[in-house]
């Protein structure tokens, strides 16, 4: 299986840290990955902001890109679902649709496409807070949300459960938003930044030492407001955590 | 005493509620703990999830017949003795109401709540036509007095703290100065409302499910309020939307147990009222009202918002609403739901509201009616966008972002060219007033070089 790396591209420009973990992480689980170097972004920032029609270049070019990929791995559950829900291209409508069934979300590929039971050894011995994302979660189903009345269960706490020493701490409310939310983080500013605010403070309330998720977009929101605070509390791609010893 | 915030956009009114944080941590808190009681009355429920496909697939029903259900209520109801009118919108809907006012010489009308006189502005309307109207649910009753709309649709005063609603009846209703206990200012309520009841000549109340097969309606209540304006007054006139109609009786055994539990963590409204014929020598009216519902049904897109039985659980849950309070939404219906049904009213006036959301998807979870809210804000923004009614800059903005983002080379150059100038103005970056992020976030430090770049680097060793 050819798996074709997704790299957003803020997490290209500002985090590529988290490009190069989740690279480790999936070559050190034997995949066959590569990363297709003229791709650029996902196209959501113009879709959320109602111009879904103006993203059809760059679609165009993420189909370009991937087109001949078995499945796409990327560390971001928002970008990821957007692809899911909105990739397309009018040229090439079958390999959007190959593309638009076969993207994955980080934790989503190991559990569900490679079934991961154990991860090659690591130890990350903190105290550790999971930020839900709200498109991995609700949009991915990548865990249980709190509304619904189904069983409980959460993709990126079972893989971080299988790192040695790791201490996950419990919320009072484990799957509010951020308030990152896009283009939402500055035409409500104030709001967003609350959200922000509050979301952070049940981390530290419980004594996280580090936070960590899934989609980097919200890890960012939580560290803006962290280092505003000058907060020695620290923030880290889940993939950064799976690969904490490498 | 603070005056509301009436502005029309929704980030602005949103900042303006944030600057007293410390009440917003009230209301957040208060909202989510009604949202936790939902929680809990929802989890006794094994059945729970079928009970909300049942009632979305009742509901898509009978949107799909609408025509037909609302020809075999007003044939049952007509039957059952109740006068049967159409309003074709909110000013048509308040003439009816005045003109039955005038046929009966009545002066004097006590309302329960109904957010449909609400979203058709009946209350200023009937003023300005010399008709007192006296709102008797006791949350409506205080931002009534206070004249400001409700913030909430099932807890319009939510808003507010004991301590304004002890000024604003020390001000109105003569109770002590200072007072806030509950009880003593309840009592002063019940006092003040008895009086209207007794000097009513028209209720008017609203109808959550109105029932096809029996032409009779049925209005749920807490207060009991609905039952003694209606039993007291010689005329009741009940107004309801179009989308109010459900096919039988047997299908409110699978509402109301989800609208009491959703709305507010009861296992049941303290008061669900049938309502199927006028009591002798009282006359019963039902005034169906369309106000924009079949332009919403003619879209596939936005049709299902259509189900909504108005339980209010996407405002207690959503993480805006409970920050930035009902009013800034600056509609009758706030919250997520009022979001997507706002901008079919208008466009433009409410072409802000679609985006007053992070799209988290809380609301749609939470909905006992299944409206998928979070997407219809979504195709909501598209909408506006293609229709122009989002800010030009926004979309010079998207246009060039997309240039970019096709265009690998010159995504590469800027990206490196960003980064670069970040770490030489990196006060300018974190600059608030030119950059809106910064201004209680600090923005993330560039680093040396881009995934790729490195990538690359890799490849080449
Ligand atoms: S949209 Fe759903 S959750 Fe919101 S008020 Fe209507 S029925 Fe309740």
């Amino acid at each position: 299986m050819k798996v074709g790396l997704f790299i957003p591209c803020y997490i290209d420009q500002f985090y590529p840290q988290v490009g190069i973990a989740t690279l480790r992480l999936l070559q050190r689980l034997n995949v066959d990955v590569t990363f297709p170097m003229e791709q650029t972004c996902c196209g959501q920032p113009m879709a959320n902001s109602g111009f879904e029609k103006l993203a059809t270049g760059c679609d165009r070019n993420f189909v370009r890109n991937f087109a001949d990929c078995d499945a796409v791995v990327g560390p971001s559950g928002s970008c990821v679902l957007h692809l899911k829900e909105h990739l397309h291209d009018e040229q090439h409508p079958a390999e959007a649709a190959h593309l638009r069934d076969n993207v994955y979300e980080l934790c989503e590929f190991l559990t569900d496409v490679l079934k991961v039971e154990q991860l090659p050894p690591v130890r990350f011995p903190h105290r550790v807070g999971l930020h839900t994302s709200c498109h991995g979660q609700r949009g991915l189903g990548l865990s249980s949300a709190s509304e619904l009345m189904k069983p409980k269960f959460s993709k990126p706490e079972r893989l971080l459960n299988m790192v040695d020493g790791l201490e996950l701490i419990t919320l009072a409310h484990p799957d509010e938003c951020c308030g990152f939310g896009g283009t939402f983080c500055v035409f409500e500013e104030a709001l967003s930044a609350k959200m922000g605010k509050d979301r952070v403070a049940d981390h530290v309330r419980h004594g996280a030492e580090v936070i960590t998720g899934g989609d980097m977009s919200c890890l960012m929101q939580l560290e803006g407001t962290l280092r505003r605070q000058k907060s020695p509390v620290r923030v880290m791609h889940i993939a950064e955590i799976l690969t904490a010893d490498v | 005493m603070e005056t509301p915030v009436r502005t029309t956009h929704h980030a602005e009114a949103a900042a303006a509620f944030l600057r007293d944080e410390e009440n917003v941590d009230w209301h957040n808190e208060t909202l989510w703990f009604v949202r936790s009681k939902r929680d809990k009355a929802a989890a006794v429920l094994p059945e729970w999830e079928d009970l909300r496909e049942q009632a979305s697939r009742i509901k898509n029903h009978t949107l799909s017949r609408l025509d037909d259900y609302l020809l075999e209520l007003e044939k049952n109801a007509q039957q059952n003795g109740i006068t049967v009118h159409w309003a074709s919108d909110a000013d048509e809907h308040n003439r009816i109401v005045l003109d039955i006012m005038r046929q009966h010489n009545a002066t004097q009308v006590v309302k329960s709540k109904s957010m449909l006189t609400e979203e058709c502005h009946l209350n200023p309307y009937l003023l300005k036509h010399g008709i007192d109207v006296i709102d008797t649910d006791l949350g409506e009753r205080i931002v009534q007095l206070r004249n400001e709309p409700p913030s909430h649709i099932v807890l319009p005063a939510i808003h507010l703290k004991k301590k304004h609603i002890g000024d604003l009846f020390h001000q109105h209703l003569g109770t002590d100065a200072g007072a806030t206990d509950p009880q003593y200012l309840t009592e002063a309520a019940r006092i003040h409302l008895r009086q209207k009841f007794l000097l009513a000549d028209v209720a008017i109340t609203g109808v959550n499910f109105a029932v096809a097969e029996t032409g009779g309606f049925v209005v749920c209540t807490n207060e009991g309020n609905a039952d003694l304006g209606a039993h007291l007054a010689k005329v009741h006139i009940a107004c309801m939307g179009i989308e109010k109609v459900i096919p039988k009786g047997e299908h409110l055994g699978v509402f109301l147990r989800l609208l009491a539990r959703s709305a507010t963590g009861q296992t049941t409204t303290t008061y669900s009222s049938h309502f199927r014929r006028p009591a002798p020598g009282q006359t019963m009216h039902l005034v169906l009202v369309d106000n924009g519902r079949t332009r919403q049904l003619a879209s596939p897109d936005f049709r299902n918002s259509l189900k909504c039985i108005r339980c209010g659980a996407c405002m207690n849950t959503c993480p805006v609403y409970r920050r930035s309070g009902g009013h800034s939404y600056h509609t009758a219906i706030a919250g997520p739901i009022g979001s997507i049904l706002a901008p079919n009213i208008d466009m433009k006036q409410y072409a802000d509201l679609p985006f007053a959301s992070t799209l988290c998807g809380s609301c749609t979870n939470v909905c006992p009616v299944k409206i998928d809210i979070h997407q219809q804000l979504y195709k909501w923004r598209q909408v506006l966008g293609e229709a122009g009614a989002v800010d030009p800059a926004k979309k010079v903005g998207m246009t060039g972002m997309d240039f970019l983002f096709s265009r690998p080379g010159l995504y590469r150059f800027a990206g490196r060219a960003g980064r670069r100038l970040m770490k030489l103005f990196p006060s300018l970056a974190n600059n608030g007033s030119l950059n809106p992020w910064a201004v209680h976030r600090d923005m993330p430090k560039p680093p040396v070089q881009s995934f790729r770049d490195w990538y690359a680097e890799q490849e080449k060793k």
